[in-house]
């Protein structure tokens, strides 16, 4: 056995084992780390609750608005009097995307309407901006309590957000784009699947 | 076996005998000596200096208080908001540990903020003391996180969409975001995985980073020594005789007793919060967190708690550029961040504020006032102030508020982002040489 003396150090091959040892463990804390990090995202089970959901729309009055959950997130399903489809057309100038080119829906949902069939608008209530639900206000004008030349639409009350009745957003609201239009169906004339898209879309 | 031969423990009567013993295995009188009785800290602390070890009492209530709450809370989306009024009203004493607790939480910032504006006023960010800064702001950022996480517990109302508002924050993020918020939720939306993660981040992880930072930070602060109101160092001028600083006085006895003066104040004032009025007017306890979340309704009008108030009146007050919200989640996060830059930033030939001249004490003060306001601005809705009139130019039919909000935003950078040059243009009185009390 020979005494480790301070002549016999070999430094060259010290680093390079020291380089070598620190690269293996770090590759293999990195390894490690894969599962603890993908254990945050959604579980099977969480996945499974996003399946699609059915809803009777013979039950909806002209001009009333029901909140359904899909996926955890309200979606409304409003059902629009020809009036309300008829203003969706007068303020195109003050909407900050009003042909939905930079917003979310589906291919079959554009338009103004953005709906299959301009009567039902499906949408999730859940604002662009930071993901709070915001208000049906489907009176017009000073009753609406939200200015003289209101056209019906949905308020946030977080951020003051404000957009029309095709939740189009208006300017001047912190919402970076209209909300957004989940994938639908209509299963029959009375049954609306939401959480799928139109077969063959 | 040099550890032997350390002289033995004398001046603790009756336990001399087992003090050496262990002393004779573990530095139990060194570091006493390196922490307390010789550590010496400058002579003129003032009413300022209250603050760093109140922070750390209300540190150990939190653990405390905390660690009793979690026997009878249940971190589960369904019985979490039951679990917190079962603990109210059923377990014996539940609802003042459960008090205890919450003001517990907003005595933490309010101990913060002016332990904060205490190292800002006398410079005690500024050579050599860049690192407990540093490690300073890292407590600040962190507790944050721990004050966060916390807050979604309850499971309330405010509990509830103040973490979707939060979470998807991060969702704005160019690119990653959406699948980033997603993997923060562990579900599509708030819900039961993000509750349970939340529990688990607040009660073990972000306690545990908080303990190694905090000590850190004095170990840091020990090293370099401390700073004063006069900003003048102390070490500069030792005492041959003694070997100590001539303007220092030993920790213990000298601030570990006036320290307890304002822990007995402290706890007056706190024990007063605790039992006459927890909820603070609804700023320590909000009243929308009274009511059980709701994943399908959002309140009326939604704040913060008030600690972060002034940055939440920063992210309302950008608006949104390029159809995108991150602009504003960016001057929030760099509203906190730029904290870590302040030592570089600052030119100036003296430290403390007693010997600054007129051009930092005036942006020194608009900054606290920015952010007051701001802090008032962010707990109450925009339209607080009402809207300018239409015939307005520019800024017609838009709030008022908002308008202020944007104006001080940009007033909380300038007084960062010009430090340099109004630092080393300014007319300073010079240093005494030893400290003023």
């Amino acid at each position: 056995m020979t005494a480790i003396v301070r002549d016999s150090v070999d430094e060259k091959k010290r680093r390079l084992l020291l380089i070598g040892t620190g690269l293996a463990a770090g590759a293999a804390t990195a390894g490690v780390a894969v599962p603890f990090l993908a254990s945050w995202f959604p579980s099977a089970r969480a996945l499974a609750a996003g399946a699609p959901v059915e809803y009777d729309i013979s039950k909806l009055e002209a001009g009333q608005q029901i909140t359904i959950e899909w996926r955890g997130k309200p979606v409304w399903i409003l059902r629009r009097t020809p009036e309300m489809i008829e203003r969706l057309k007068g303020h195109d100038a003050v909407l900050v995307d009003p042909e939905s080119k930079g917003s979310k829906q589906p291919p079959y949902a554009k338009g103004p309407e953005r709906a299959i069939k301009p009567e039902f608008f499906v949408v999730e209530g859940v604002c662009t901006h930071l993901g709070c639900s915001p208000t049906l206000k489907k009176e017009i004008g000073a009753a609406s309590d939200m200015g003289a030349d209101w056209p019906g639409g949905y308020y946030c009350p977080c951020h003051n957000s404000r957009f029309d009745l095709s939740a189009r957003v208006f300017k001047g609201s912190p919402a970076p784009s209209n909300l957004t239009v989940p994938p639908h169906r209509y299963e029959s004339d009375l049954v609306l699947v939401i959480g799928e898209d139109v077969k063959g879309a | 076996m040099a550890a032997i031969e350390k002289p033995p423990v004398t001046g603790a009567g009756p336990f001399n005998g087992i003090l050496t013993w262990f002393d004779q295995r573990f530095p139990l009188v060194s570091l006493w000596k390196e922490h307390l009785s010789e550590y010496y800290a400058p002579k003129n602390f003032n009413f300022w200096y209250y603050f760093g070890s109140l922070a750390m009492l209300v540190l150990v209530i939190q653990i405390v208080s905390g660690i009793f709450l979690t026997m009878n809370y249940k971190p589960d989306a369904t019985q979490a908001f039951a679990s917190v009024e079962y603990i109210m009203r059923d377990v014996p004493g539940g609802w003042l540990i459960r008090y205890i607790h919450s003001t517990g939480a907003s005595a933490f910032f309010i101990c913060v903020y002016l332990h904060m504006a205490r190292g800002l006023m006398y410079g005690s960010y500024r050579k050599p003391r860049e690192l407990i800064w540093i490690f300073g702001v890292l407590i600040y950022l962190t507790l944050m996180a721990e004050a966060f996480f916390g807050y979604l517990l309850p499971w309330g109302q405010m509990s509830y969409w103040g973490a979707q508002v939060i979470i998807n924050l991060f969702g704005t993020i160019p690119l990653i975001g959406e699948p980033l918020a997603v993997w923060i939720r562990g579900d599509y939306n708030v819900s039961d995985a993000t509750l349970n993660r939340f529990f688990a981040l607040h009660v073990v992880a972000i306690p545990l980073v908080l303990l190694g930072l905090v000590a850190a930070h004095i170990m840091a602060l020990h090293e370099v020594g401390s700073n004063n109101p006069d900003g003048v160092e102390i070490k500069k001028d030792i005492d041959p005789a003694s070997g100590h600083p001539r303007d220092g006085i030993p920790f213990h006895p000298y601030y570990t007793v006036k320290d307890m003066v304002g822990v007995a104040v402290f706890l007056i004032v706190f024990s007063a919060i605790v039992f006459f009025s927890p909820e603070m007017g609804g700023y320590f306890l909000e009243y929308n967190n009274f009511i059980a979340a709701d994943p399908l309704k959002t309140p009326e009008h939604i704040a913060p708690v008030w600690y972060f108030t002034p940055y939440y009146a920063m992210l309302r007050a950008v608006p949104p550029l390029f159809g995108s919200q991150f602009p504003g989640v960016a001057v929030m996060g760099a509203a906190t961040l730029v904290f870590f830059v302040l030592p570089w930033l600052d030119r100036g030939k003296v430290k403390s504020i007693r010997y600054r001249g007129p051009k930092y004490r005036i942006w020194f003060t608009l900054f606290i006032i920015s952010f007051l306001i701001l802090g008032y601005l962010g707990v109450e809705p925009t339209t607080v102030w009402g809207e300018f009139g239409k015939n307005v130019p520019l800024v017609g039919g838009d709030y008022i508020a908002l308008w202020v909000a944007r104006v001080l935003t940009v007033v909380y950078f300038l007084f960062f982002l010009l430090m340099p040059w109004y630092t080393a243009h300014d007319k300073e009185k010079p240093e005494p040489s030893r400290v003023t009390w």
